[in-house]
């Protein structure tokens, strides 16, 4: 189902730039595989009860998209915001 | 940036049949990664597959696709090639689809060089039918069909397609998901018959009957048992898996050699 998308917005501070990084996650098409949560360089996912991912660690987050790229369920996609782009707009 | 994945697919039939951790999914997500970077028009892309776990992937994508016979997804992709020779005709198949039952068509659209992107999802195993040996399952290899141990060698796919005579011929697996969007664009915007070969995991059939642990261990498997082609790492093993492009060269066309044909014909 479309419209079940838990959007988790965090802010976080990387270096001299400031990157808003969102995840967006529709649970629904999560099947706990694990294989987000392993290969995160920084642990920012776990799976949760019902075996499905979250956003434990929002400030961990570089924004490196390798769990989107990776996740065979399509079901997690993360917008990187670098501040430059924000000005720009 | 600035594009979604998601405006690629049919919405409506997600979350897919695949089982949690399969490949499959991987490569779907890196196929349209490409397919989006390169602009392509849906509108402009048929995706022809056959039968099986891997063929399901036709069904996902929103373009024109056609969910054919097994093993004969080839067949249709040229017929189609040849009445529209402008569209980028895609033919996502599995191991069994694409070299057992399609083997021969394989291996003759190879040989005729036809401007086709076969993508061969190799898992090493018939997953929708129950775990039954593939001709590319290997020696040693425990399937349904082969409780204890299977004794048929695998072929290899890459020297197939090469000696058959496909013009671009590459290899990478799951865990290389930047490789998979790469060399799927390359093979897409190549002139000629060019063979992706994606290993990737069945955790429920292959990884579950060969004791190879889950799909993230899989994955690592990947990672640790395949080296890019004339890498340091392979010169120091070079019993590991070789990934990279093995050909990439420019020969005619089939569509090409055939509009030429039909013009010489005209003019007489």
């Amino acid at each position: 189902m479309v419209g079940m998308e838990d959007v988790i917005p965090s802010q976080i501070h990387k270096g001299s730039f400031m990157k808003k990084i969102e995840h967006k996650i529709i649970r629904e098409w999560c099947k706990g595989c694990g294989i987000c949560v392993e290969f995160c360089p920084k642990k920012v996912l776990q799976l949760d009860d019902e075996e499905k991912v979250v956003v434990r660690y929002p400030e961990k987050c570089t924004g490196c998209r390798v769990c989107e790229y990776r996740c065979p369920d399509l079901a997690i996609e993360v917008l990187v915001e670098k501040e430059d782009e924000k000005q720009a707009a | 940036m600035g594009y979604s994945i998601k405006d690629y697919i049919r919405k409506r039939f997600f979350p897919h049949i695949w089982c949690p951790g399969c490949g499959h999914g991987i490569i779907l997500n890196n196929m349209l990664r490409a397919i989006a970077e390169l602009g392509i028009s849906k509108n402009e892309i048929v995706m022809v597959s056959g039968i099986g776990c891997s063929s399901r992937i036709s069904g996902y994508v929103d373009f024109h696709s056609l969910h054919t016979l097994h093993g004969r997804a080839l067949a249709f992709a040229t017929g189609v090639k040849l009445s529209r020779p402008n569209l980028y005709v895609i033919v996502p198949m599995g191991d069994g689809d694409a070299l057992a039952i399609g083997g021969n068509h394989f291996i003759h659209a190879c040989r005729r060089n036809i401007d086709l992107t076969a993508i061969v999802m190799n898992n090493r195993i018939y997953g929708m039918t129950g775990g039954q040996f593939s001709p590319l399952s290997g020696k040693e290899i425990k399937a349904t069909t082969a409780p204890y141990s299977n004794v048929d060698p695998s072929f290899d796919t890459v020297n197939l397609a090469i000696a058959a005579g496909a013009t671009f011929v590459a290899r990478t697996t799951t865990y290389h998901f930047n490789e998979i969007k790469e060399y799927i664009k390359k093979a897409i915007t190549h002139k000629g018959f060019s063979v992706v070969e994606i290993l990737t995991q069945c955790p429920t059939h292959f990884g579950r009957r060969n004791n190879l642990g889950g799909p993230v261990d899989m994955l690592k498997f990947f990672r640790d048992n395949t080296a890019l082609l004339g890498s340091k790492k392979i010169k120091q093993n070079p019993d590991l898996i070789p990934r990279g492009i093995f050909v990439e060269k420019q020969l005619p066309e089939y569509t090409e050699e055939y509009e030429r044909i039909k013009k010489r014909v005209k003019q007489k």
